[in-house]
């Protein structure tokens, strides 16, 4: 009787063995999931410290050196004034970067807590908000944010609020879904007949599983607010010409496009690079965590 | 199911109502002066005041707020949302006059994304070779995650400039169509593309799929009998989100192809600042979305029996 | 195939020292069975038993070319009537399954297409098997046909109706019709029964052993449950860790099995038990006339229907139920689904409120209680929940979940106490500190259930309401809890509330029994009693449909074939 019976009985169930060699293993067998790391971390590193990346400065242009192709002195060409284009989209990660940052924190951070409120609240609380979130939902995110950043004013921060606000709405709906997913296992049940107060249970049970899938959405918010602020940046609504900021760049660029197309789609290869890179982190994290 | 009925479409109304009440309370209620936003930001210097306060009597805006909203949201019943500063048309007129060239191309871009979505999602279940089917499920988060500007530039450049097999720029005949509709059609194709792969993985894996193998179905078969009609009905929930691609992805591609429609538009009456035209818009939008939402409600059931039996004899609702 | 020598020679299905492996990383494969080997002749039931993981549905998945892809045969052949069929393609395959050889699913609920009605999917069946070009009015016809043969009298009415408007025993007729359109030679049905209602179960498998009898088909059936398999096989074969550890005829097995696993398997199953499992600590002895400390009293639930133009439809889920726990004993609630058994179980805790009647712990009536109040019920009042596998965070450490209650209530201050209190509670339920550390993913069903019931010992109840504890667990573990349970009992003096289906596991813990049908009491009393001489006619229907009660074995079992064949008289 007891353990070692136990033990014989546990199901030593095909395709549930664990996984060679812990996190580092799994990496090493998901070489797309490695190079999308290294490309994330890389663009990070041109945010933060862009003279590393590259000798050249932003502005630095010499109009005789105009609309050069790619080559090994200028990886991703000149643009009409000579000025370095992989300089101007390092340096450029910044402003876009920063921009998805905030825009992210804003609707992760608002969006989660406005999908818990629902979710745990229920009621009437729950159907006041979801019919609030439906009326976010009506309106497509861009059209949204160039409201929004029409009202505050053309500018990179404003766009990455405007960004963030649009996307508020599905981060509730995911978080309150999965709030109210959580709230049904037994789990939860049995953490309230074993004592614990509403408060106790929502910290230390239902908030924590309930995150997951919202990080995951995260993730994927990166890649799209990247987007949004560069699709933004492109219709103009960002940073002022001379600075340096990825949509912005593929637009200064746009007109010269049918002599010149390296200048609009370099840096806008640069940018649908991160937004896979993103998107492929995410679909591993969903993966990884999903029960 | 009169009572199903009666809720969706009080939702639909409510969300319709709440977009033009959050347009209010943006355009006109929060900028501290909304007469500056009427005018063209380079111009407002020269404004004298006497022309500003006669603006603002013909606006309405020296009444209390709540009287212009009142005012405005009667109006907005009988389809009359002002007229455009710029061009001082009516805005619904304005609207109208560009919608065909949106729709046609929407539409053309939607049937073409939906067909794209297919084959991928068909491609990927009924493949035996596990490198056309890792092939066919990277596809659709690539599709989203290209720029519409980008993909735009690039097929400019490929079958306009070196090719020159389609116009660059104009919107004349359906040749110049081609281009955009394509544009236009890879974004929105990608979350379609992604949900479909998916559910007709699952479905591919359930119980009833092994009941068709064990009756002595085939691979080809099963994918067309059986998981086609299952799986394919998700597709539907993620209509709204689809309506929202088209809109924002047509605002990116009418401004790279230069052509006429309501992104354009839209684009063109944010930078003007012109307020009752976006409000307009904004309205009109939220109204198509409510609306392919409620019709979505209201078909779905129709599809899935399940559903229809829920609706007949109604759900358990805990006392 | 009538020529009875050939037929020696060539079973309807024959798999020799077959081995399947499971992918489980980019080189690496695990073997899921190993060198398998079994025959099926014409006419012939025989059964597969063998608990979870054992590799038995992975098997026959390999005999019918269903492998799911992360899967590869390694070694063996499969051979139907003597054509070997390893390797063949699915093309070819195709042609086997549905016209040699039916398939009868595990889960009815799933196996059937939900948007597509009930006669198409027959017919479907039909066609791909049919010999010839036939119309589609004949197709019709052997499709109705073979739902009459599957025991739908109602065929006609059938065949236009969706699978969400059948009951899960038809659903598992239409799925038996679906695998005889095709008048396949031989039928394997995997876990046809473990989904359904032991009534029901018990009208299937009978239609199963007749239609043996009356087709002349063979059967392989695959289940977990060895009284299923006593009762109708000729042979019987015994699954563990991949490989067929026994084979023999029904009364060889019973009378003389040399296996030790089988031994086991037969030892644990509840329904060969004649009366209550024993405390290891020696033999308990409970006064007949204990002081009642749980007491239900008309209870009633209803669940409202919305229904069509505005009409509310009620669901009665409980209606007027009583019950009273004595001291220190085990009280069972047994019923099918839908007989309100979780639905009162989770009422006497407060998980949900009643619509009408009382509950009394001790002299405390818990109907009404405020929050606070319920909080200092509920120390006396714990609850274990059927799934383990959901019951438990997966996010805490077996340590953070035994502490968690104590936490809640502030008992032991101080990590040092508190970790004592757990290892405590650990070894009353036979773990120990090493599972202090590990997450509930990493524990086996049995132990996960040891953990919840650690926790729900922990602030010292003196009422354990366990609903459905044991049936989500294979039958040696289950024996296991069983026995833990009552060695606690015995212990610390704890009164059971048992909510289950099982009637064989109410023998086995029991001292009273309360017997529930569509949320009213039906017959209530001594165990005992109850089971020998049941006063209403459908606790009879349950306990006839126990499966594997009336075997002729070693020592208790006689007992309990006693009991049962009285019951028959009554």
């Amino acid at each position: 009787m007891t353990a070692e019976l136990d033990v014989l009985a546990a199901p030593a169930r095909p395709g549930r063995a664990s996984p060679p060699a812990g996190r580092l293993g799994r990496l090493a067998q998901q070489p797309f999931l490695v190079l999308s790391w290294i490309i994330v971390l890389v663009v990070i590193g041109w945010a933060v410290a862009p003279g590393l990346f590259t000798s050249y400065g932003p502005y630095d242009g010499d109009s005789a050196a105009g609309f050069a192709p790619p080559s090994a002195e200028h990886w991703f060409g000149t643009d009409r004034l000579g000025r370095d284009l992989f300089a101007r989209s390092v340096y450029g990660a910044h402003t876009t970067l920063t921009a998805t940052l905030l825009a992210v924190l804003v609707a992760f951070g608002i969006g989660t807590v406005v999908g818990l409120i629902a979710g745990f609240g229920g009621g009437i609380v729950d159907t006041a908000i979801m019919r609030v979130v439906d009326v976010f939902l009506a309106i497509p995110s861009l059209l949204l944010a160039m409201v929004v950043v029409s009202v505050l004013g053309y500018s990179t921060q404003n766009i990455a609020l405007a960004v963030g606000v649009s996307s508020i709405a599905s981060f509730a709906r995911v978080m309150r879904a999965q709030v109210l997913a959580v709230m049904t296992q037994d789990y939860v049940k049995a953490a309230y007949g074993l004592g614990g107060g509403r408060l106790r249970v929502l910290v230390r049970h239902v908030v924590p599983n309930s995150l997951n899938s919202v990080i995951a959405l995260a993730a994927l918010e990166v890649g799209t607010a990247v987007l949004a602020v560069a699709s933004l940046g492109f219709l103009g609504y960002g940073a002022p010409p001379p600075q340096p900021e990825w949509g912005l760049l593929v637009a200064e660029g746009r007109d010269y496009v049918a002599v010149h197309p390296w200048a609009s789609i370099m840096p806008g290869l640069a940018l649908a690079l991160v937004v896979i890179s993103t998107h492929r982190i995410s679909t591993s994290y969903r993966k990884e965590h999903r029960r | 199911m009169l009572r199903y009925l009666a809720l969706k479409a009080g939702r639909a109304l409510f969300v319709v109502w709440a977009a033009f009440t959050l347009t209010f309370v943006l355009l006109f209620v929060l900028p501290a002066d909304p007469v500056d936003l009427l005018f063209d930001p380079a111009e407002l210097n020269t404004v004298t005041p006497e022309v500003r306060e006669q603006v603002a009597d013909g606006y309405g805006f020296d009444k209390p707020v709540l009287l212009q909203y009142l005012a405005r949201l009667g109006h907005a019943l009988t389809g009359d949302f002002g007229s455009s500063v710029q061009s001082g048309r009516s805005v619904t007129a304005t609207i109208l006059d560009v919608l065909p060239s949106t729709l046609v191309l929407a539409f053309g871009a939607l049937v073409l994304a939906l067909l794209i979505g297919f084959v991928i999602a068909l491609a990927a279940t009924s493949t035996r070779r596990a490198w056309v089917r890792n092939l066919a499920e990277a596809l659709p988060s690539g599709a989203v995650s290209v720029p519409v500007f980008l993909s735009g530039i690039l097929v400019l450049q490929i079958f306009s400039f070196q090719l020159g097999w389609f116009p660059a720029f104009g919107d004349q005949g359906a040749r110049s169509l081609v281009l955009p509709m394509i544009t236009l059609a890879v974004p929105v194709s990608g979350p379609i593309a992604q949900l479909l792969v998916r559910s007709f993985a699952t479905e591919f894996r359930s119980g009833y799929v092994t009941t068709s193998w064990a009756k002595g179905a085939t691979r080809g078969g099963i994918v067309v009998r059986d998981v086609f009609r299952n799986a394919s009905l998700p597709a539907l929930t993620i209509a709204g989100i689809t309506f929202g691609n088209l809109i924002a992805g047509s605002v990116i591609t009418e401004t790279v192809f230069a052509r006429q429609g309501i992104g354009r538009m839209t684009q063109a009456a944010i930078n003007t600042l012109d307020i009752p035209l976006v409000q307009g818009i904004v309205v009109l939008v939220a109204a198509s979305f409510a609306v392919i939402n409620l019709v979505v409600d209201l078909i779905y059931p129709l599809l899935d029996p399940r559903l229809r039996a829920t609706l007949a004899t109604g759900s358990p609702l805990t006392a | 195939m009538t020529d009875t020598a050939e037929e020696r020679q060539d079973p309807l299905l024959r798999i020799t020292d077959l081995a399947i492996d499971y992918r489980t990383g980019r080189r690496q494969w695990t073997p899921a069975v190993r060198g398998a080997g079994l025959h099926v002749r014409r006419g012939e039931f025989v059964s597969l038993v063998g608990e979870s993981g054992s590799g038995k549905t992975t098997l026959v998945q390999g005999a019918l070319g269903l492998l799911p892809t992360a899967a590869r045969i390694r070694g063996g052949s499969i051979a139907y009537s003597g054509v070997d069929v390893t390797g063949w393609s699915d093309q070819r395959m195709a042609l086997v399954r549905g016209n040699y050889v039916g398939f009868v699913p595990q889960d009815p609920n799933t196996s059937l297409n939900p948007v597509k009605k009930i006669g198409q999917q027959v017919i479907e069946a039909v066609r791909f098997n049919a010999p010839g070009a036939r119309n589609a009015a004949q197709h019709r016809e052997a499709a109705l046909e073979s739902l009459r043969t599957a025991g739908l009298k109602d065929a006609g009415r059938v065949f236009h109706q969706y699978p969400h408007e059948l009951s899960g025993g038809m659903k598992q007729r239409a799925l038996i019709a679906i695998a005889l359109a095709g008048k396949p030679k031989i039928v394997v049905a995997d876990e046809p029964t473990s989904a359904l209602d032991v009534t029901v179960q018990k009208v299937i498998l009978d239609h199963l052993a007749r239609l043996r009898e009356e087709l002349g088909i063979g059967i392989l059936l695959v289940t977990h449950d060895l009284g299923v398999a006593l009762d109708r096989s000729d042979r019987i074969l015994v699954m563990q860790h991949g490989q067929i550890v026994e084979e023999g005829p029904v009364r060889r097995i019973l009378e003389n099995t040399t296996h030790d696993y089988t031994r086991r398997l037969l030892d644990a199953a509840p329904a060969r038990h004649a009366g209550r499992l024993v405390p290891t600590s020696g033999v308990r002895a409970v006064p007949a006339d204990a002081a009642p400390v749980l007491r239900a009293h008309a209870l009633t639930k209803r669940y409202h229907l919305r229904g069509a133009r505005g009409r509310r439809r009620e669901v009665r889920a409980l209606d007027g139920a009583d019950l009273v726990v004595r001291k220190g004993t085990t009280h069972a609630i047994v019923g099918e689904s839908g007989a309100g058994k979780s639905t009162l179980a989770s009422i006497l805790v407060r998980f949900t409120s009643a619509d009408g009647g009382t509950v009394h712990v001790g002299d405390r009536e818990v109907t009404g209680l405020d929050r606070r109040q319920l909080r200092e019920i509920r120390r006396d009042l714990q609850f274990v929940f059927q799934n383990p596998f959901t019951s438990l965070d997966p996010r805490f450490t077996v340590g953070k979940l035994v502490a968690e209650p104590l936490q809640a209530f502030g008992l032991v201050t101080g990590r040092r106490e508190r970790t004592a209190r757990v290892v405590e509670l650990l070894t009353a339920v036979a773990l120990d500190e090493s599972h202090l550390h590990r997450l509930p993913g990493e524990l086996s069903g049995g132990q996960r259930q040891r953990v919840a019931i650690a926790r729900a010992l922990a602030l010292n109840p003196g009422i354990l309401v366990l609903d459905e504890a044991v049936s989500a667990l294979d039958v040696s573990v289950q024996a296991q809890i069983l026995q833990l349970l009552v060695d606690l009992q015995a212990e610390f003096g704890l009164s059971y509330v048992f909510v289950t289906h099982d009637l064989g596991v109410v023998r086995l813990i029991a001292d009273d029994v309360t017997v529930m049908r569509g949320g009213v009491v039906v017959e209530t009393g001594p165990v005992e009693q109850v089971f020998r001489a049941p006063r209403h006619a459908y606790t009879r229907e349950l306990l006839e449909a126990v499966p594997g009660a009336d075997h002729t074995g070693p020592g208790t079992i006689r007992a309990a074939r006693a009991n049962t064949s009285i019951a028959h008289q009554v």
